[in-house]
């Protein structure tokens, strides 16, 4: 079992999730740091809750798939993995830099433990489609997920995928939408219609769950009942996130979606992360 | 709008006649389904569809996929054979594509069949993403390749082995008939990578057979050998070229065939190495646009490796091309054994 056992809180995990990416963030002076800090408490429960994996042997057979479709959200990945022990912490100076094996977008090549190689959106659906239908043939009992963004809602190959997920009715197969409703040139329901967004892949047939993404308990029951749901329908879980949680005076900067972070201001978002530490 | 495709669009709307044959029969449009160069010749019936069900009874590993065209790229046989191992992905080329991806990633080697013009074009970045940039062992395998349907450019895929040649990782393979195709779906079968097969599909003619033939990947290899032609064809072509070479035989005309079934990786060496014989007329010839395919790869390959040589391409022209008679149209475009001929005679 990888599942974590330790007694390590789920808040815990978060905020090192956090603070690992702002001190990505720092060593390239950029990067999708907006996203991570939004989607630190879903990987938090993925990582540290739901899903199974071996830290030392990322391509174990019994492992539960997670790929991340949105390769932009590498550096939230790789902050997740570095708080698992799937990478090392001492590769967060390397961060982008030429031979890492942390490459601002992310790729299933150049980093043990990505499943994929995300960026080109609307890709990971497909794949997670694929990879599910394998792991049906082969018997073996493992999920995968498949870490999407709104923006990729509006992608053609996202619908195919969840008919197809509907056809083989690939109950390994969970979605997470991290939607907080931005992308390149503004807010994604502004781009295309996109809500409700529930009802909309229930309308598909998938098992739907909209909650607050930033809520631990939330996301804990929805995993739990993303995983336990009985019927031999796909399942997606819609996580409500905001851009730049837990650093108050990013959240309330005009939120876009590449957020500009001054050089001085890396050591202020993460003192003011540390004066919230939460316990262990 | 500029005029040539004014005057082209006039055209159309000009009423017509019933167009007749020299036999009297009417030249209706070529079925889809039809098979090429079939009369008077030996044929395999559906020999991709047959080598995979072959393939699967040791391959627990291959699976077949297809978005919606099963029967018109033979995988229906293989569909028959394992049902178990048949994805039916519907009409949706990108999640039939990323899909098949997730199931090389799993262990499997997936063959994902659609028409050539759906899978370059509509599912292009799905393959280089999913599948070719990760190196996997996916094999797409399509029908309709170049100009063997008359039913316009939305099937006609003219522009396949362009779009493909470009992608990094990706083998390309356009297999001449019968004989080759089932070669080709076994070799590609243990390629450890990515690979893009141009597909014959029904009643394939055999012709290869009568000369002693076996495909080799990544190898163009002498069909016949001729003193004042050679010709450096893929494809169907090939069997074209063959017919024509046995006509100019008869005018005094000696050339040589060289077959070139794996577009990429081009065998240089082999195609510079007959070409710098010297003395003959280098003569390429595919069923796809003259713009970035066989022909070019040739003549970039032969100017690199300083072969100086007379050379002419056949090829379709850089255009959408008409609907019509699949035999009016090889015809029309400079393709069928008839046009060959003719083209060589005027270039000697």
């Amino acid at each position: 079992m990888g599942r974590d056992t330790s007694n390590v809180s789920l808040a815990r995990r978060a905020y090192a999730i956090r603070r690992n990416a702002l001190l990505m963030g720092e060593v390239q002076g950029q990067g999708y740091i907006g996203q991570a800090l939004g989607a630190a408490d879903v990987l938090a429960v993925s990582y540290f809750h739901a899903l199974n994996y071996r830290a030392d042997d990322p391509k174990w057979e019994g492992r539960d798939r997670f790929l991340l479709s949105i390769g932009h959200y590498a550096i939230a990945l790789y902050a997740a993995m570095i708080e698992a022990g799937i990478l090392p912490d001492a590769e967060i100076e390397t961060y982008g830099m030429d031979d890492s094996r942390m490459p601002m977008s992310g790729m299933a090549a150049y980093t043990p433990g990505m499943e994929i190689t995300g960026g080109s959106l609307g890709h990971g659906l497909g794949i997670a489609v694929g990879m599910a239908l394998g792991l049906k043939r082969k018997n073996n009992p493992a999920f995968v997920y498949n870490m999407m963004s709104d923006g990729e809602l509006g992608e053609g190959s996202t619908w195919e995928a969840v008919m197809s997920g509907v056809q083989w009715k690939l109950d390994n197969l969970i979605a997470i939408v991290d939607f907080n409703d931005q992308q390149a040139d503004g807010k994604t329901t502004d781009a295309l219609a996109q809500v409700p967004e529930a009802g909309r892949w229930e309308g598909f047939g998938w098992f739907a769950q909209e909650i607050d993404g930033n809520d631990m308990d939330a996301l804990v029951a929805a995993f739990d009942a993303a995983r336990a749901h009985p019927d031999p329908v796909p399942r997606v879980i819609i996580c409500q996130t905001k851009m730049c949680k837990g650093v108050p005076f990013l959240e309330d900067r005009e939120i876009t979606h590449f957020v500009r972070v001054e050089p001085d201001e890396w050591a202020r978002a993460l003192t003011i992360l540390d004066e919230d530490r939460p316990d262990e | 709008m500029n005029d040539a495709s004014l005057s082209r669009r006039k055209s159309k709307y000009t009423p017509r006649t019933v167009p007749v044959s020299e036999d009297g029969s009417k030249l209706t449009t070529s079925a889809m389904i039809a098979s090429l160069d079939a009369e008077g010749r030996e044929t395999v019936a559906a020999p991709f569809g047959h080598a995979l069900v072959d393939l699967a009874k040791t391959r627990d590993d291959i699976v077949g996929l297809t978005a919606d065209l099963s029967k018109y790229t033979d995988l229906h046989v293989f569909a028959k054979a394992y049902p178990d191992r048949f994805y039916q992905m519907g009409m949706a080329e990108q999640v039939m594509i990323s899909a098949a991806a997730g199931l090389a990633r799993e262990g499997f080697t997936p063959f994902a069949t659609t028409y050539a013009v759906f899978a370059s074009r509509r599912a292009y970045d799905f393959i280089c993403m999913a599948i070719a940039e990760e190196n996997l062992p996916v094999k797409i395998v399509c029908a309709l390749p170049g100009l063997t349907t008359g039913y316009g450019p939305s099937h006609q895929a003219t522009d396949d082995i362009a779009i493909m040649r470009a992608m990094p990782n990706l083998t390309v393979l356009d297999p001449c008939d019968a004989t080759e195709i089932d070669q080709v779906t076994r070799a590609i079968a243990d390629h450890p990578g990515p690979v893009y097969m141009r597909l014959l599909r029904g009643n394939v003619p055999d012709v290869l057979g009568e000369y002693g033939y076996k495909f080799k990947l990544g190898k163009a290899q002498m069909i016949r050998d001729g003193r004042d032609v050679l010709f450096v064809s893929s494809g169907f072509m090939t069997m074209r070229v063959l017919d024509a070479a046995k006509r100019l035989q008869a005018d005094g005309v000696d050339c040589a065939v060289l077959h070139v079934p794996t577009i990429k990786p081009l065998d240089l060496e082999t195609i510079a190495a007959e070409a710098a014989k010297g003395g003959r007329l280098v003569v390429t010839a595919e069923n796809h646009s003259i713009t970035g395919g066989l022909g070019e790869a040739v003549a970039a390959a032969l100017m690199r490796a300083g072969v100086h040589v007379p050379f002419r391409q056949i090829a379709l022209p850089d255009a959408f091309l008409d609907a019509g008679a699949l035999p009016t149209l090889h015809d029309q475009y400079g393709i069928s054994v008839d046009a060959v001929t003719a083209s060589v005679k005027a270039w000697l």
